[in-house]
């Protein structure tokens, strides 16, 4: 009998030996080690600056004089008496800046990408920027409100390294490590100059575009930033006084997004009744069936006038301009076989099918499909050693192509105000929530095609790998039953056709 | 033998063999197996503590069919097998109803104390068990994903105590469960996690029962408690996910009839409903089963 025990026992221990702990993909990565410096990256292009030294940067005190050694006494300081906790933060924001903050915006991102709980009415509360702690939350982050919130991250962040670079190129400060033996340089070491610090300035742009996109995580993020500092001066990568530098010059550039931001028409994307109801006539006007919403109860469209925003990329004559033609006719025979097609390919899905779906869902709940994009790339960047500042560049370009897809997917989809093939069959059930706007074109097919296009030009030999994922995320949506095939072929094209816009951007930024 | 049906965590129903929680033992080489059936269903559910209904999914149903055996080695030592196909489905909304063989879990059950205390009976039964996922069912489907996918080792301690026709029994139950491995290759809990694999909480649950017990007929009434010492809450309109905090606790009551003639044959029923909750459906459920139990002698 007592073996029998000792036997239960043997199977409870192995099964909880089995049981590992579970880590993130990122979280063990070795300190940032770019392979080019890119010291002439203060003459890049800019987003929104008209020049890198747009804000003034002071000069840094002298290596020599008492100020900088007191600097130095403070690594001195930190690197005498280092926690455990401290050497775990400073090998975390070692692996570079941009991914780490990168990694905070797409936590964000899949925090507030909530749809609002209903009124006891059956209406539905908006979030309220100017009172973001009541319920519901603001924001909502829904995909578009989530590209256009990486586009202005990752655009500022670009903007600000730029100036960055064009700073150090003219002080030329050398590192802490470099100026003094005793340092430890406990992130890596590197020739680039120190002054004004790039951690600092990727922390200052990113914590005051809270103040714009999530503002009530302000203080959560203003704790990041004491944190990536901290770990930047106790590494012995930069200086009180690099640091200092950085984050102010970052703010202030972080200032000029914000301000574009305030007036790029996404204040006015959830539109009223008025423009609810105007959709609805002008597609019955035109002899169409109108999309409408198959929540119950029935739900507002999700940011119906999101295509009237102002984009980095496109000018809203180039938003028109990229309007596919027409979905066939929701009375026509076309319609109809496109619809018994979508729910035979649902009626009886495979696991394969399943997996797929749920593979790139990124619905309720997460980071979005651009956000799913972002983790892409961002996975593969690691591996390629990029500097912090062409790090931000080549995430501005996706970032700031996703968020065209979206204004030019929103302009699309209420335009034609298309509905989902369950509001055409009701027999259709879905893998995955039926997101809350019309269905012509696919979002998801948009966002995987743009950001394949432009991740496949910046890493050439996987552009056949990222087109394979794409047309495998733009398949997830039929598979689902949410998407006719035809809504993500139209969307492959002009989602495409985004891609190059950035793609033709990238040609001539100064950084290839 | 009793089948008792309790639902676990959002929705995926666990078929709980009565005989893996009660004071009962099969004699040596005594074999009894048969199937079951059981139905559950909720159209309220808690995310966190709020309770709330949705009229996307209506009500949510799980069917299982269930062919369980328990087999004496000795009087003092059994062992359990269960193996379970499930069904589910919404009644309102779009979503997809899944169904599929879900995990099939067994018992080592010993029965190291049994004397006279008082007038009556003490049993202390101490039991070891598991689970394997059957087939490769999605478990981040919540709420009608069949199952969560996790393979468990589950402890277990019971006491009876029978005096005359009546009864009390009493067990505590923890169970590991292993991470599982998602299609997805991130998710958010409190936190994003950039990987397919989830850290699964354990479970605590307990079991009280007590009622009438004589040769042939058993009625009782239980009442069952549920919980995850780890896990985290569903937000205010967020989907479920598998390794949400599951907490539940249920009352019930059933019944086990053994027929004189044919002998061996026997049924059992019941019934459950989930008085309170975190994260899970509040729960109605009905089980019936039809069992036959023989001796498998060795040939003289």
């Amino acid at each position: 009998m007592r073996r029998i025990l000792f036997w239960a026992l043997g199977i409870m221990i192995t099964a909880s030996a089995c049981d590992k702990k579970v880590s993130d993909r990122t979280a063990d990565l070795p300190p940032l080690q770019p392979v080019n410096q890119d010291l002439n990256a203060g003459s890049w292009k800019l987003v929104l600056l008209s020049r890198p030294d747009s804000f003034a940067v002071a000069v840094p005190a002298a290596t020599t004089s008492p100020l900088y050694v007191a600097d130095l006494n403070e690594i001195k300081g930190y690197q005498a008496h280092l926690s455990g906790d401290m050497q775990g933060k400073i090998k975390y924001w070692s692996a570079g800046g941009v991914l780490r903050w990168n990694e905070i915006m797409r936590d964000l991102m899949a925090k507030y990408n909530l749809p609002p709980y209903q009124n006891a009415d059956g209406t539905y509360p908006a979030p309220n920027p100017a009172n973001p702690f009541a319920y519901p939350l603001f924001p909502f982050s829904n995909p578009p409100y989530a590209a256009r919130a990486y586009a202005y991250v990752s655009g500022a962040q670009y903007d600000a390294l730029v100036a960055c670079w064009y700073y150090k190129n003219q002080f030329k400060r050398p590192a802490p490590y470099t100026v003094d033996p005793t340092i430890n340089a406990l992130a890596g070491k590197s020739t680039l100059p120190s002054y004004p610090s790039e951690g600092a300035v990727l922390a200052g742009v990113t914590a005051e575009m809270m103040k714009l996109l999530f503002p009530g995580e302000i203080a959560n993020i203003q704790q990041k930033l004491q944190e990536q500092e901290l770990a930047l001066i106790a590494s012995g990568t930069a200086t009180r006084s690099d640091v200092t530098a950085g984050e102010t010059l970052g703010r202030q550039i972080a200032e000029v997004f914000i301000a574009r931001g305030r007036t790029d028409n996404a204040g006015k994307a959830i539109g009223t009744s008025t423009d609810w109801n105007n959709f609805v006539t002008v597609t019955q006007a035109k002899g169409e069936a109108p999309w409408y919403s198959l929540e119950a109860p029935k739900r507002p469209p999700q940011l119906p006038l999101f295509g009237k925003v102002k984009g980095f990329l496109c000018d809203s004559a180039a938003i028109v301009a990229l309007r596919p033609g027409p979905p066939p006719s929701t009375s026509s025979d076309q319609m109809k076989q496109e619809t018994l097609d979508a729910y035979n390919t649902i009626k009886n899905p495979s696991r394969e099918q399943m997996r797929i779906v749920q593979f790139w869902a990124d619905g309720v709940g997460t980071y979005t499909p651009p956000g799913h994009w972002n983790a892409i790339a961002a996975e593969d960047f690691v591996a390629r050693n990029y500097s912090e500042v062409r790090w931000a560049r080549n995430m501005a370009l996706l970032n700031m192509a996703e968020m065209d897809a979206a204004i030019s997917c929103w302009d699309i989809k209420y335009y034609y105000f298309n509905p989902r093939p369950t509001q055409m069959d009701p027999r259709i059930k879905t893998l995955t929530g039926i997101p809350n706007f019309p269905s012509y074109v696919s979002g998801h097919s948009m966002f995987s095609f743009a950001a394949a296009t432009v991740l496949g030009h910046i890493i050439p030999e996987r552009a056949g790998a990222y087109n394979a994922m794409a047309q495998e995320a733009a398949n997830s949506r039929v598979y689902a039953g949410i998407h006719y095939a035809i809504d993500c072929d139209a969307g492959r094209t002009v989602g495409q056709n985004v891609g190059n816009v950035a793609v033709n951007r990238a040609k001539i930024d100064g950084a290839e | 033998m009793l089948i008792v049906v309790s639902l676990v965590g959002m929705l995926p129903l666990k078929l709980k063999a009565q005989t893996d929680e009660d004071g009962i033992m099969m004699n040596k080489n005594q074999i009894c197996a048969g199937p079951t059936y059981s139905y559950s269903s909720w159209s309220h559910y808690w995310e966190g503590a709020f309770k709330r209904n949705n009229q996307n999914l209506g009500t949510v149903s799980t069917q299982m069919i269930g062919f369980m055996g328990i087999y004496g080695i000795t009087k003092k030592l059994n062992i359990v097998g269960n193996l379970p196909y499930v069904w589910t489905n919404a009644s309102a909304g779009t979503l997809h109803g899944q169904h599929g063989f879900q995990d099939l879990s067994g018992w080592v059950k010993w029965l190291p104390v049994r004397q006279n205390i008082g007038k009556g009976v003490l049993s202390v039964f101490t039991l070891a068990g598991g689970s394997v996922p059957l087939s490769n069912y999605i478990a981040d489907y919540l709420p009608l994903s069949i199952g969560l996918h996790s393979r468990t080792a589950s402890g277990r301690v019971i006491l009876d105590y029978q005096l005359g026709h009546f009864f009390t029994t009493g067990s505590a139950t923890y169970t590991l469960r292993s991470d599982i491995t998602i299609d997805r290759n991130a998710y958010y809990t409190t936190a994003l996690h950039t990987t397919n694999r989830v850290d699964m909480p354990d479970l605590w649950s307990f079991n009280f029962r007590t009622g009438y017990r004589a040769n042939n007929l058993i009625i009782e009434a239980v009442a069952s408690n549920m919980t995850t010492p780890g896990g985290f809450d569903i937000r205010k309109n967020d989907m479920p996910f598998p390794s949400n905090k599951m907490n539940a606790t249920m009352v019930g009551a059933h019944f086990k009839y053994e027929f004189n003639s044919p002998k061996g044959l026997l049924i059992t029923g019941g019934g459950n409903y989930t008085v309170a909750g975190r994260n899970v459906g509040q729960s109605t459920a009905f089980d019936f089963g039809v069992f036959y139990q023989l001796y498998f002698s060795k040939k003289k």
